[in-house]
This record gives structure tokens, C-alpha cells and sequence, in this order.
């Protein structure tokens, strides 16, 4: 092990965590935003929106994330009419490509534990709320929604800190992710190991916050799900 | 019953052993596979190209059999240390840094560095003219190293091969590539993806970076195969077969002086 060759690039290392956090914030917001009506539409009934959406999430989580990002980057430049098109001043950035690649592809798995949520709404909520005089769009608004996010967090929080280890592959695309500064530090001084390691450990360090936050964010929110323990 | 189920486990145990001891004298030689015309692969798989023909007739010279390991170009040096192979024959530089990691042959080729753009680009290859440009090559090479040493200040990225290097360029994800030149002209500029592209700008020279040339790697202090390496290297020069090799590729001798 060469340590001092860690800690001489480890500024690499931090450049690497701010990239990987900013695609893992702007992916996950992005594609959870576009997730809720997707979730709603995939949860109703009605074929016309039902289908549309399941074809999407069955591409998406059909096929490695690799695959797409490797189709946006290298797939789409392949095409004149592109290049040559005002989508190109996008495509061009190997940020794009990977932000666009990673929130439809968590956009399409948060749109189906959403979905499962959405429809495992307990019938007495439902009721209550109708009993109440909500519309179906008030009750999906106040009662549905709500209750669907809470109840999703755990599963939400996987999904999370899959998407964070699946923010790797930007280091295929030329991105300096974590992976990227590991990899660079590995091509730089011909090392086997050191840059994974070191990206390893920045990777469990972020994990492990994100599992604290979604800790926090369970205990708050779904206090009334959780048996009391009685105090004496 | 059992005796025979003993005798079949000895027989399969011997065989296994006869097969590692034979193994053992096979050579395994790293080779890559991305980086025409030195090596490449064809349609079905093989890998062809300079370097292949190159490990071939030393492995002939040396009266050795050898098999070809494919291994991508950043796992290369990690990969030898682990034994997946005993050398690499893939155009790597014989450069200081690398000589901390693993032993090198004498040189079997020397072809400078070069940088590639669209024809009629506007920009020189200097650290005033690249400002603001971004500039591709392929991770783990001479030229991440020259690109980082002389050209801190321009936007570099790291590609696994020189394939994907000038796939970015033809796309125009990046403005110039650096590598080396003789890969360039034959792998790229000379086939139908590379035209609109020339050279921009002359020979790149720094010895630290570039060392003195491509050389064959072996693992620390296996001085035997590298003295047998040196030996055959010389005589191939000698006796046509490089002359032959080299001619099949190229229209100069790509040994230097």
C-alpha cells in the first residue's frame, strides 16, 4: 500500500465526492419530481396511462444503467441530424449524458415503489376521506400521496444508495467521479488497488450519511407507524 | 468400488498436475487489443496488428510458446504483478515511472507523440492556444503524463482506449487528442472515420514523460526473461523478420536510431 500517494491526490478524491454528490442530488430530484404523476398515472386503472408509463419503467429497469448511459453517450453523438441539432449543445457535456441517463433511470424504479404504495393505501384512509367529501384529486393530494411517501421511505432509501453506487459509471464517460479520481490515481502511478480502496472508503462514508438521514427522516415521519413502548 | 473412485481421483489429480506443469512453460504475454495498427481485433475476435506480429516472432526466436492475454490498458501494469501474464508486449513506453513498477526489455520501437484536430483548426497546441479547449487521451499513457505536466490548465479526459479517444473527437466532444503519432495516422486519420482531421502541430517532446521508447515488460528482477527478450529483439533486427513485421505496416522504420 502507498499511502503517501493517497494523500498526496486526495484532493482528486474530494473533487470526485462533490461531483458524485451534485449528479446523485440533481438525478434524484429531477427524476423523483417526474416520478409522482408517473406514479399516479401507472397506479390508475385506465390503459391509456397505465401502459405508456409500465413500458417506460420495464425499459429503464429492464436494462443496466450502464447500457444507458453508454446509448445516450455514445448512441445518440452517432446521429448527424443530432449533432448537428440545438440538442447537441446538451449532449455534448458528458454531464448531461449521465444526469440525463441516471434520473430516468431512477425516476422509472421511484415510479414503481411509488406505485406500490399508491395502491396499498389502506381502504379506511380512503374512506375516511371520501366519507369527508374529498374529490378523487383532493384525496390523492391530501391522504394518498402523503401517506404513500411516508410509507415508501425505507424502500426509497434503498433505492437512494443504489443510485449513488450506480453513479460509477459516470467514470466510464470521462466524468471525475469518485471511481474517476480512483481510477486516475491508479493510471498515474500504475497501482492495482490504492485508487479503488480510497474510492471505497468515500463511497461507505457517504452511505453510511445517507443511511443516518433516512434514519432521522423514518423516525420523524413515521412515528405513528411504529408500536409504543410504554414508558415507566 | 472405491479403490477405482481413488484411482480415477489420482488419475485427475495427475493430469492436473502434467497440465500446470506444462502450462508452465507456455508464455503468457499481455497484449491489448484497441490500439490500431499495433493491436487490434478483427471481426472474430482475434487480436492482430504490430505488437502481435512482434511477440510472435520473438516467441519464435526464443523458441517459446506463447499465448496472448487480453487485458485492458489501465489493468495492464497491476495485471502483470499479479501473474496473469509473465510480459506485456503493447506499445508501453519505457518511461521512470513505470520502471519503479516493472523491469523493460531495450526498446523495440520509438515513434513520437502528436497532437490530432479537426483540419483547419484555428489553435495551436500550446498552453496559450488549447486555453479553454479540451483535449482527449487515453488513461494510464505517456500522454495523460505530458498532458498533465505541460498542460495543467487545459481541460484534459481520460479515455480507457484510443478508440473511445477519437470517437469523442469525431463527435467534437473534444477539440484535440494527444497520442502517439504513427497510432494516429494508421489507427485514425488514414481510415474513414478520421477524414477532416490532420495533425496540429510537430513532434511533442519530453524524455521524462515519453521515455526512450516502446519496450516489453516484465515483472522485477526476472532478469532471465528479459535478457532472453533482449536477445531476441537483437536478433529479429538482425536476421529480417523486424524489417519484414515493419513493412507489413508501415512505410518507414518505426525503430528509431
Amino acid at each position: 500500500m502507498e499511502f503517501d500517494l493517497i494523500f498526496k491526490n486526495i484532493d482528486l478524491f474530494f473533487q470526485g465526492t462533490w461531483m458524485t454528490l451534485r449528479l446523485l442530488f440533481f438525478s434524484l430530484l429531477i427524476g423523483g419530481t417526474l416520478s409522482i404523476p408517473l406514479a399516479i398515472a401507472r397506479a390508475t386503472r385506465h390503459r391509456w396511462f397505465n401502459r405508456p408509463v409500465w413500458m417506460f419503467t420495464y425499459f429503464f429497469r429492464g436494462t443496466p444503467l450502464l447500457v444507458q448511459t453508454y446509448l445516450v453517450y455514445n448512441g445518440l453523438s452517432q446521429f448527424d441530424f443530432i449533432r448537428e441539432s440545438i440538442l447537441w449543445t446538451v449532449l455534448r457535456d458528458a454531464y448531461w449524458c449521465a444526469l440525463i441517463a441516471f434520473s430516468l433511470n431512477t425516476c422509472a424504479y421511484t415510479t414503481e415503489i411509488l406505485r406500490g404504495f399508491i395502491e396499498t393505501t389502506p381502504r379506511g384512509e380512503i374512506e375516511a376521506a371520501r366519507a369527508a367529501g374529498m374529490g378523487p384529486w383532493l384525496r390523492m393530494r391530501r391522504i394518498i400521496l402523503p401517506s404513500a411517501f411516508r410509507r415508501a421511505l425505507p424502500a426509497y432509501s434503498n433505492e437512494v444508495i443504489f443510485m449513488l453506487h450506480g453513479s460509477a459509471i459516470a467514470s466510464v464517460i470521462t466524468l471525475m467521479d469518485i471511481l474517476g479520481a480512483g481510477r486516475t490515481l491508479n493510471a498515474r502511478y500504475y497501482l492495482a488497488f490504492e485508487g479503488f480502496l480510497t474510492s471505497a472508503v468515500f463511497y461507505l462514508t457517504i452511505t453510511f450519511m445517507l443511511t443516518a438521514i433516512f434514519r432521522q427522516l423514518e423516525r420523524k415521519l413515521n412515528k405513528h407507524l411504529y408500536p409504543r413502548i410504554a414508558t415507566s | 468400488m472405491k479403490k477405482k473412485l481413488f484411482g480415477l481421483a489420482a488419475a485427475i489429480a495427475l493430469g492436473a498436475f502434467v497440465g500446470a506443469a506444462q502450462a508452465e512453460e507456455v508464455l503468457r504475454i499481455g497484449v491489448e487489443g484497441a490500439y490500431p495498427p499495433f493491436s487490434e481485433k478483427t471481426a472474430s475476435g482475434e487480436v492482430v496488428g504490430f505488437d502481435i506480429d512482434i511477440a510472435k516472432a520473438l516467441c519464435a526466436e526464443m523458441g517459446r510458446k506463447c499465448v496472448m492475454v487480453e487485458q485492458d490498458w489501465d489493468g495492464m501494469i497491476p495485471a502483470l504483478r499479479a501473474r496473469k501474464f509473465d510480459a506485456i508486449i503493447a506499445s508501453m513506453s519505457i518511461t521512470e515511472e513505470r520502471k519503479k513498477k516493472v523491469d523493460f526489455t531495450n526498446k523495440y520501437y520509438n515513434t513520437p507523440a502528436r497532437f490530432v484536430a479537426r483540419k483547419g483548426a484555428d489553435f495551436e497546441p500550446t498552453p496559450e492556444g488549447l486555453k479553454g479547449k479540451v483535449v482527449g487521451v487515453q488513461r494510464g499513457t505517456i500522454h495523460q503524463c505530458y498532458m498533465e505536466k505541460h498542460f495543467p490548465d487545459v481541460k484534459l479526459n481520460l479515455y480507457d482506449t484510443q478508440d473511445a479517444v477519437n470517437l469523442d473527437l469525431v463527435a467534437g466532444r473534444i477539440d484535440a487528442v494527444l497520442a502517439d503519432a504513427i497510432a494516429l495516422d494508421d489507427g485514425f486519420l488514414k481510415t474513414e472515420r478520421g477524414k477532416g482531421f490532420a495533425f496540429l502541430g510537430g513532434d511533442q517532446i519530453d524524455p521524462q514523460c515519453f521515455g526512450e521508447g516502446a519496450g516489453i515488460a516484465v515483472r522485477k528482477g526476472d532478469d532471465k526473461l528479459r535478457e532472453a527478450f533482449n536477445k531476441a529483439i537483437a536478433a529479429i533486427r538482425a536476421n529480417g523478420t523486424y524489417k519484414k513485421i515493419n513493412d507489413k505496416y508501415f512505410a518507414f522504420d518505426i525503430y528509431g536510431d
